[in-house]
C-alpha cells in the first residue's frame, strides 16, 4: 500500500460518521484476520415482510370494499385477527417507493391479487432483500475467506463471492453476491436476478434489471444494521434506500429449523389433481 | 497411517502434526482447513459389481477402460441429432430410465464423472468398502417387504397406460403428492445426493463447504440444501425430525468426524428409516483432495451396518441455484398425466390401448 492510499483511507475513516445505534469507539468481534464476525443466527423485528412502506394497521393482506371501509376479502375471511396486518413505520428512507406510475398501477394490482400472485404464497425463494426479513432466521456461516448465509424459509442459501466472476451468467431467484469489506462494514453488490420475487406481501415488484446493493455493519455484538439500496431502471423513477436493524437470536439452542415450506403448499398448488380431491 | 500415529505419545503426535501442518492447509485455530468446492461425481458406483468379488482394487487397464466407455458413450449422444428424424413414437421408445422413453434428459444434463476414483494410488471397483464384497449387507426380511413393495409401484416404467387401475392397486401410485418421490416433490435430491451419506449422483455433484470453528457448513447443489453442522454439541432431542437429519462433529485429531441422527421417515439414503444412523469422516489428503469415508447403520433395515469411502476433489466451478420447486411443472403434470391414463382405462376395455 503506498503511503497516499494508507493517509486517504486513515482520513476516510476519521471522517466517517458514527453509524446509526452504534456507540462511540465500538470495535466488533472479529475473525483473526481482522474482519468483523458476522457469525450467528440473525432475525429481523419488523412489519416489512407485510409493507416495506410506513403503514397503519389494516383488516387482511387482501381486502374488499365494505359497506364502511375495506374488509378482508372473502379467501382470507376466516383467519380472522391472524390474518390481520400490524402496522410499521416502514423501512424505505423517505417513506415511499418511487415506482414509475405503470409499475405503480401494476403494485396496486398485485395488492388485490395478493392471494394469486405473492410468491411466498407458493413457498418460492424469497430473492433479496425480502429474504433478510421475513419472519424466519438466517445464520451466518464465515470464516476468512468464505461468507455463506443461510435462510430458515424455504432452506434459500446465498453465497457471497469475494472475487467478482462477471456477469451472472443467468438469472436466479437469489441473485449473484459479489462481497467487499468497506472498513468494517461488508458491501454486497447483488445481481442477476428475475423478475419473480417480491419486495413484500404488499405487491411491490421489480424486473430483472434490479440491482440491490446491501450494507451490513455491526453495531453491537448483537445487531447488524442492514442497509439495501434498490435501483431497477425500468420500475423506479430512482434508486431507494432500506434500512432495519437484525438482531441476534440469544437463545443457547438459536439455530435454523427446516422449513422446507414445498410439502405445505403441494395441497394448494397440486391438490385439486390428487386422484381424489380434497375438498377446496 | 496417519491415524495410527495419533495413538502414540504426545511429543511424537505433535511433531507428527506439525510435519503435516506444512502439507495442508489449516484455519487459525489449527484445523485442517476443508473449506472449498467439491466436484464428487465418479464413475466407480456405490456398490461393486459381483464380477470383481472381494477385489477392492482395480488395475490401471481396468480403469482405463471404464474412462474410455464413458468418453465413448458422451461423444455418441453428444453428436447432433438428425434435423429430420421422424418425431418419437406415441408412448415413448421403449428404453427405460431417466434419459429413457421420451427423452426425458440428454447427454447435456448427466455428468457423473469421467472416470473412477483413486486412493493412495490405487483404483476403486466400489465405494462401499465393508462388508469385503463391496456390497451392502442383506436387508431384514421386513425391509426386503418394503423395499419390493416399493420397486413394484415406483419403480415400473411409464407404458403409457394405467396399469393400477387395471391390476386394482389402491392406492396407486400418482394418486397423491405425497406418494411420489421426495427427488420429484423437490423436496431432497435423488440418490443420498444430499445426505448423509452423500453420495454422488447422476448430476449436479457439487458439494461447497464453509468451515467455521463451531460449525461446518455443507451446501449440497441439489434443492440448495445446507447442512448446518454443531461442533461439540449434544444431538437434538428424538422428537425433533430433520430432513437431513441432525449432525453433530467433533475434531479427531486432522479427522472431522460428523455423527447424524434424527432422520425422519424418509432419509436421502433410500430404503433407510428413521433409525438410520450414520457417521462420516472427512479429512484433507492434500491441498486439492478430501477423503470422505461413512459408516451406515439401520437395523431395522440392513442386518449390518456397512462402510464405503471416496475423494472429493476441489474444483473451479460455482454453484448454480438450483431451484427446483419453483420450475416444478412436471410434477403438476405427472399427476394430471395420470388423472387422464386412468381416464382411458375406465373407459375402454381392458387391454385396448388405441
Amino acid at each position: 500500500m503506498t503511503p497516499m492510499v494508507a493517509i486517504s483511507m486513515l482520513t476516510l475513516a476519521a471522517v466517517t460518521v458514527p453509524i446509526w445505534g452504534q456507540a462511540r469507539g465500538f470495535q466488533p468481534p472479529r475473525l483473526r484476520n481482522g474482519k468483523p464476525d458476522f457469525n450467528g443466527v440473525w432475525q429481523a423485528l419488523s412489519a416489512a415482510n407485510y409493507d416495506v412502506e410506513r403503514h397503519l394497521a389494516r383488516p387482511a393482506m387482501m381486502l374488499r370494499e365494505g359497506p364502511h371501509g375495506p374488509l378482508p376479502a372473502v379467501p382470507v375471511l376466516r383467519l380472522g385477527a391472524v390474518g390481520a396486518v400490524p402496522g410499521g413505520m416502514g423501512v424505505v428512507e423517505g417513506g415511499a417507493i418511487p415506482y414509475k406510475p405503470e409499475a405503480q398501477t401494476k403494485r396496486e394490482e398485485n395488492r388485490k391479487h395478493w392471494i394469486e400472485r405473492d410468491p411466498e404464497i407458493n413457498c418460492y425463494l424469497p430473492g433479496v432483500p425480502r429474504a433478510t426479513y421475513m419472519p424466519f432466521p438466517l445464520q451466518v456461516v464465515q470464516n476468512q475467506n468464505q461468507f455463506f448465509i443461510a435462510y430458515e424459509y424455504a432452506g434459500a442459501v446465498r453465497d457471497i463471492y469475494f472475487q467478482n466472476p462477471g456477469p451472472a451468467e443467468t438469472d436466479s431467484w437469489m441473485g449473484q453476491s459479489v462481497g467487499r469489506w468497506e472498513g468494517d462494514t461488508l458491501v454486497v453488490d447483488v445481481t442477476g436476478f428475475n423478475d419473480q420475487t417480491w419486495f413484500d406481501r404488499s405487491g411491490t415488484h421489480h424486473s430483472n434489471q434490479l440491482h440491490v446493493i446491501e450494507r451490513y455493519t455491526l453495531t453491537t455484538p448483537h445487531h447488524i444494521r442492514y442497509e439495501a439500496t434498490i435501483e431497477d431502471p425500468e420500475v423506479f423513477t430512482r434508486p431507494w434506500k432500506i434500512s432495519l436493524p437484525l438482531y441476534r437470536r440469544m437463545e443457547k439452542d438459536a439455530r435454523l429449523m427446516d422449513f422446507k415450506c414445498v410439502e405445505f403448499v403441494e395441497e394448494l398448488l397440486f391438490g385439486e389433481h390428487r386422484r381424489h380431491p380434497l375438498t377446496r | 497411517m496417519r491415524i495410527r500415529l495419533l495413538t502414540i505419545p504426545g511429543v511424537l503426535a505433535i511433531a507428527v502434526t506439525a510435519l503435516a501442518g506444512a502439507e495442508i492447509p489449516r484455519t487459525p485455530d489449527g484445523r485442517p482447513d476443508l473449506s472449498g468446492t467439491y466436484d464428487i461425481a465418479t464413475l466407480t458406483p456405490l456398490q461393486r459389481s459381483p464380477k470383481y468379488g472381494d477385489r477392492l482394487g482395480l488395475t490401471d487397464e481396468e480403469a482405463k477402460a471404464i474412462a474410455r466407455e464413458e468418453a465413448a458413450r458422451m461423444a455418441k449422444t453428444n453428436q447432433a441429432s438428425d434435423p429430420n428424424r421422424a418425431a418419437p413414437p406415441v408412448g415413448g421408445d421403449g428404453s427405460e430410465g431417466a434419459a429413457g422413453n421420451v427423452g426425458g434428459y440428454n447427454t447435456l444434463w448427466i455428468d457423473r464423472g469421467s472416470g473412477a476414483f483413486k486412493i493412495d494410488g490405487k483404483w476403486r471397483t466400489s465405494i462401499l468398502t465393508d462388508p469385503n464384497n463391496g456390497r451392502q449387507p442383506p436387508m431384514t426380511p421386513d425391509a426386503m417387504k418394503r423395499a419390493a413393495a416399493r420397486v413394484r409401484l415406483a419403480g415400473r416404467p411409464n407404458a403409457g397406460e394405467a396399469w393400477w387401475v387395471k391390476e386394482g392397486i389402491t392406492p396407486g401410485p400418482y394418486d397423491d403428492p405425497e406418494l411420489r418421490p421426495l427427488a420429484e416433490r423437490c423436496l431432497l435430491g435423488f440418490g443420498s445426493t444430499g445426505g448423509p451419506p452423500m453420495l454422488p449422483v447422476l448430476y449436479n455433484n457439487l458439494k461447497q463447504i464453509v468451515q467455521t470453528k463451531d460449525h461446518v457448513m455443507i451446501l449440497n447443489e441439489m434443492v440448495h440444501d445446507a447442512r448446518i453442522i454443531r461442533m461439540n454439541a449434544k444431538h437434538e432431542p428424538p422428537d425433533v425430525r430433520l430432513w437431513l437429519g441432525d449432525s453433530v462433529g467433533q475434531w479427531e485429531g486432522d479427522t472431522l468426524v460428523v455423527d447424524t441422527t434424527n432422520f425422519t421417515n424418509q432419509p436421502a439414503l433410500g430404503a433407510a428409516s428413521r433409525n438410520l444412523h450414520v457417521v462420516e469422516r472427512f479429512s484433507r489428503i492434500d491441498e486439492k483432495t478430501l477423503l470422505y469415508r461413512f459408516t451406515v447403520e439401520d437395523p431395522t433395515v440392513w442386518t449390518g451396518p456397512w462402510s464405503g469411502e471416496y475423494i472429493w476433489p476441489a474444483t473451479d466451478q460455482r454453484i448454480y441455484e438450483y431451484a427446483c420447486h419453483e420450475g416444478n411443472y412436471s410434477f403438476g403434470n405427472i399427476l394430471r398425466g395420470a388423472r387422464l391414463l386412468e381416464a382411458e382405462a375406465l373407459s375402454k376395455p381392458a387391454g385396448s390401448r388405441k
